[in-house]
């Protein structure tokens, strides 16, 4: 592992992994709370849409990706708002609507072979200089976000409709936390790809939600073990040479199954 | 000197109306218990009163337009894996105007652990808000409504899943609270909410209104503390 440590490649992983973790932590925290897990999957499989449009366009990745997800959580922000109760139906649709975008404008774009599995899978081992700049930028966005409006959003989470008695723009909130959660599911892409996305969001927050007292700790906790877990993970793929990003959603599950044993025991013992 | 005065008030929803033609006086010591059926219209005449829905007809005339209602809302039971401590939920009583820029003011705490004092809950201000029993997280319901310096309190069926015991204490703390606030509730449970109301407004579509206390006087409290049936029969039949 350590002479691992002198490849350029290998660093950038580290980085980026931690960067996205963290931001992972926050963002998943919130999207727990306010039980949007099944939004956030939808928001990260409209992605592949932009996906296709960067590389069609020839615009970077994560400019094009992020518009489609931007796109799609106020989209989903609107309709949520405007009709909750029907609000699965449409997610569903636009889940597959960004799909099926993504892989028509990557058949029209000419004499690019483009690497699916990449984008399903993540390819934390090719972050470059750049990338790691935007996913340090988009961390401090989001930190600075969750700092200055932690009491609205805390509220909007917790009680909305008390939030609203109290003078809080309630749809401004949700749409801010759509978006914020849009912009980090892109760059998670990067690590873990758009279909283990949801895991790396939920698995942390599931274990910090319980060692926590309240949301700013669970912010912070998740994102925490979130490294430790993105590390370990990365570390094993490396050894033994298997695809990152699935080893560290395995390595993840495997620790909370473990952590839930552990727990089951102690209460026991109590 | 009514603290909100009720003219003339009615609304429905899609042609179908669900208040007609409502007139109440809130006075500033009330302590007014609002029954009714299930679909009578009490909810909407809560949610006109807080201003969440808007008059189709008639009017809600506030004593001073400044003034501020407290509301407590009906389940205190959702949310309860929601990661946040009791003095964060009462935290959220304050307004959103006046802040600093990061986290709450030193006068935000010191005013929500004033709140929590005022409730007997102020022990369990770092407690986990899932971790406390049903009477414990109603109160700390109450302390975020008293955040707001309320004039009028409204209490939405405030003790539907809490036990006797935490029954008579949420109402015996009303009753403390109503000593400098007008008391609002919605109840079902009409032997206990009789016992400390002084008026009571039954709405099923129309109000009829009773004033209880010059009744009340008449009738020495049941050993236990509640009004035996006939009692409250003899009250409610008895109208002004």
């Amino acid at each position: 592992m350590i002479e691992a440590l002198s490849f350029e490649f290998m660093q950038h992983a580290i980085i980026a992994g931690i960067l996205v973790s963290l931001a992972s932590g926050i963002i998943g925290s919130l999207v727990v709370v306010n039980r949007m897990v099944f939004l956030a999957g939808g928001i990260a499989h409209t992605a592949y849409g932009g996906i296709g449009l960067a590389l069609f366009l020839g615009i970077p990745i994560f400019a094009g990706a992020s518009i489609f997800a931007v796109g799609a959580a106020l989209l989903m922000a609107f309709l949520t708002l405007k009709h909750r109760h029907r609000i699965d139906t449409f997610i569903g649709l636009i889940w597959a609507v960004g799909m099926a975008i993504g892989v028509i404008l990557i058949d029209l774009t000419p004499g690019y072979n483009v690497d699916l599995l990449s984008y399903l899978f993540g390819s934390i081992l090719a972050v470059s200089l750049d990338d790691l700049y935007y996913m340090g930028g988009l961390l401090l966005i989001v930190v600075a976000i969750v700092t200055i409006w932690y009491r609205e959003i805390l509220s909007v989470s917790y009680d909305s409709e008390f939030a609203s008695l109290r003078g809080i723009n309630v749809p401004l909130f949700y749409t801010l936390i759509l978006v914020i959660s849009a912009l980090t599911i892109v760059i998670a892409i990067k690590v873990v790809g758009l279909i283990l996305v949801i895991a790396m969001l939920t698995i942390p927050v599931y274990i910090a939600e319980k060692l926590s007292k309240n949301l700013f700790g669970m912010m912070f906790l998740s994102g925490f073990i979130a490294s430790i877990f993105t590390v370990l993970g990365l570390w094993i793929s490396y050894m033994f040479d298997l695809t990152s990003g699935a080893t560290i959603i395995l390595v993840s599950a495997v620790s909370l199954m473990l952590f839930l044993i552990f727990e089951k025991l102690q209460n026991r013992q109590n | 000197m009514s603290v909100i005065d009720i003219i003339n008030l009615s609304f429905g929803y899609n042609e179908e109306k669900v208040l007609d033609n409502i007139n109440l006086k809130i006075e500033k010591d009330d302590f007014l218990a609002i029954i009714g059926p299930n679909g009578g219209g009490k909810s909407t005449l809560l949610k006109l009163i807080l201003g969440i829905l808007k008059p189709q007809s008639g009017a809600i005339d506030f004593i001073d337009d400044s003034m501020t209602i407290g509301y407590v809302p009906q389940n205190t039971n959702i949310n309860m894996d929601f990661p946040v401590t009791a003095i964060e939920v009462v935290l959220m009583g304050h307004s959103y105007t006046k802040r600093p820029i990061f986290g709450y003011g030193k006068y935000e705490t010191a005013c929500a652990m004033e709140a929590l004092r005022e409730v007997g809950m102020e022990e369990y201000a770092k407690h986990r808000i899932g971790s406390l029993s049903g009477g414990q997280r109603q109160r700390v319901m109450i302390a975020r409504a008293l955040c707001s310096h309320p004039s009028v309190v409204i209490l939405d069926e405030p003790t539907s899943s809490i036990d006797a015991s935490g029954q008579k204490q949420i109402y015996d703390l009303l009753k403390e609270l109503n000593k400098t606030m007008t008391i609002i509730v919605v109840s079902h449970d009409i032997s206990i909410t009789m016992e400390y109301a002084n008026k009571v407004a039954y709405i099923n579509k129309t109000i009829a209104f009773h004033d209880m206390t010059e009744a009340k006087s008449r009738f020495s409290l049941h050993p236990q503390g509640h009004f035996c049936e006939v009692e409250l029969l003899q009250l409610l039949g008895k109208r002004s």
